[in-house]
């Protein structure tokens, strides 16, 4: 519902468009347009992007539930990560060599068209592990 | 109040939605009603909550010099406020109304009421004055009712915790923090007046196995090493054969490894006046008295070596002992889930209620989530996490016609009527923000964050 209106409302806007697909738990995909300058996690809670619990902590660094996984050539053209950025994700399920977290990368016109995605749902086979894991 | 509740939920009852019942008002409860209320436009989540206040650790357990991880608290509220939500506090699940009386109510029930008690060291001594669980250290200065009267001594030089988790560190980090990092917190302003005038200048954390095993986080074990006026004292003997295992190990792992290895090398201010060291292969064995016999005066502890690698290394005993004085002692090795209600399976041993994927065993409609279902570890993203997976398992069961939708159930209606007939005075979520209109007022002429009512019958008094 507020996600057709919020598209519509952002065309005027003077920052750049640039063209991002988020790929969720389940591996649906959202294309939307978004604003240069932006982090990641602002894009996702303002487009109302349908990916579960995702930045629980607003973007203060003290969770890593923004945890987004990159095309190995954007993440290799990403800003650094400070220490603290690495502290968390270092907590995140579903690592990975090219993750990062969402509320520590700002949308450039570069990454027009990139595709970023959370670890994918791992449904009963998460379940057996755990239940062989705990015994 | 009471009247427009029953209007309420009366219009509700004409649908034929699902009624779930979430049993804990802790982060494992919210974010299972979350997905539940997200999955199903035609489901009514209610939460009961022991306490008048919501929230659970978020609330009573999250240091207060992190402010940050506590904003979960805005998407619990936008949860709470939901059309198709109702909270209840004040109500005892177990006492006040039974698991069986919910379960006649609902067409499912998710257990999330986490774990309250705490593991015992079970060592002689355990007992004496001075020796306290993390739960109830934490409890104090976070201002859990339960926990007001604890008086912690903080008159001696010396305290040891035993337990290396985030909890330790936390305990450890507000014991030796300046007090102008803590005044301007949620932090209980009988704690900071106590903590402004401890003596405590010295902290040992206790781990029975090695610094590569060790239980905390980066980001904790960071905090201790910038700790404003404190410095390391780490016993380099204790890190022989770390630096050559670094290159083969995880990058979480290695990391925190380095870290540590840096505080060992690089100590800090020798001129600090205060000091905390983390001891290995070491495991408390008694308590020690005083010459008074009254109080504990000081921890005896076991060396251990490491049998086993890789995940399974495990501490074994040597033999020796070392006697280490200290009036303040820390048991920091775990909470502990316990059974609420004889009608729920419960496993003494692991201290969970058994489960396959959140479908409590041998109980169809019943289900858990968060610590009482998984053991009392993680942060607050790996029990978002676990709470999601159950609230899908439970969806799956309502699709796959496990759970007889097509029988009508009242919900919260008939609950309400019972906890009225028994005399439980129900505080709603609208009633809550009343009590939390309060605490941030008192906070603010405190200059803090909040200041947190501490007496459950204030709360209610606030909250009429």
């Amino acid at each position: 519902m507020s996600s057709v209106c919020l598209s519509v409302c952002v065309l005027s806007s003077s920052g750049s468009k640039v063209l991002v697909h988020f790929v969720n738990q389940s591996g649906v995909k959202s294309s939307v347009f978004v604003t240069e300058g932006e982090t990641l996690l602002d894009v996702v809670i303002k487009k109302n992007l349908d990916i579960s619990g995702f930045g629980a902590c607003e973007g203060t660094l003290a969770c890593s539930t923004c945890h987004l996984i990159f095309e190995e050539s954007v993440y290799d053209k990403l800003e650094p990560m400070v220490d603290e950025e690495v502290d968390m994700l270092d907590l995140a399920y579903g690592l990975t060599k090219t993750s990062r977290l969402g509320c520590q990368v700002t949308v450039e016109r570069w990454m027009d068209g990139m595709t970023v995605h959370v670890p994918q749902e791992i449904k009963d086979q998460r379940g057996k592990q755990e239940a062989v894991r705990s015994k | 109040i009471w009247g427009s509740h029953i209007c309420r939920v009366r219009g509700l009852s004409s649908s034929s939605g699902p009624r779930v019942c979430i049993v804990g008002g802790g982060p494992a409860g919210f974010y299972t009603a979350q997905q539940l209320l997200k999955a199903r436009q035609d489901a009514a989540v209610d939460i009961y909550e022991r306490l008048p206040v919501p929230f659970g650790l978020v609330r009573f357990g999250v240091a207060p010099d992190h402010p940050e991880v506590k904003n979960v608290i805005n998407t619990f509220t936008q949860t709470a406020q939901h059309e198709r939500c109702s909270f209840h506090g004040n109500v005892n699940v177990g006492k006040d109304v039974t698991i069986d009386e919910l379960r006649q109510a609902y067409h499912a029930v998710v257990l999330s009421y986490g774990a309250e008690g705490n593991r015992s060291m079970g060592i002689p001594g355990e007992d004496l004055p001075g020796v306290f669980s993390a739960k109830d250290f934490v409890g104090w200065y976070n201002g859990l009712p339960s926990n007001k009267e604890l008086h912690p001594d903080l008159s001696f030089e010396t305290a040891v915790i035993l337990g290396q988790g985030n909890v330790a560190l936390d305990v450890a980090r507000i014991l030796l923090a300046p007090v102008e990092m803590l005044k301007e917190t949620d932090i209980t302003q009988n704690a900071l007046e106590a903590l402004a005038g401890s003596k405590v200048r010295r902290v040992l954390i206790v781990g029975r196995r090695g610094p590569l095993q060790i239980a905390c986080t980066i980001k904790e074990l960071r905090e201790m090493v910038n700790l404003p006026n404190t410095r390391a004292d780490m016993l380099p003997a204790d890190f022989e054969g770390i630096a050559e295992a670094l290159k083969d190990l995880p990058r979480p792992r290695k990391r925190l490894t380095e870290l540590m290895m840096k505080a060992v090398k690089e100590g800090g201010d020798d001129k600090a006046e205060k000091c905390w060291g983390l001891r290995f292969f070491r495991s408390p064995v008694e308590v020690l008295a005083g010459a008074d016999e009254k109080r504990a005066a000081g921890i005896r502890l076991a060396l251990n070596k490491l049998e086993g690698s890789g995940e399974s290394v495990r501490a074994e005993v040597t033999g020796q002992l070392e006697d280490v004085d200290c009036g303040l002692i820390i048991s920091s090795i775990g909470y502990k889930s316990i059974p609420i209600d004889p009608a729920v399976p419960f496993d003494p041993r692991r201290a969970i209620v058994p489960n396959e994927m959140g479908r409590v065993q041998d109980t169809a409609g019943l289900y858990c989530s968060g610590w009482v279902k998984r053991g009392p570890t993680g942060v607050i993203a790996t029990t978002m996490n676990d709470s999601f997976d159950t609230a899908r398992v439970l969806i799956q069961d309502m699709e796959a016609g496990k759970l007889d939708l097509s029988v009508n159930k009242p919900g919260a209606q008939a609950i309400t009527a019972l906890l009225q007939t028994r005399g439980v005075r129900m505080v709603l979520f609208s009633q809550w923000e009343k009590i939390n209109a309060e605490e941030e007022k008192r906070g603010k002429s405190l200059g803090k964050a909040r200041e947190k009512l501490l007496d459950v019958d204030e709360m209610l008094c606030r909250a009429k």
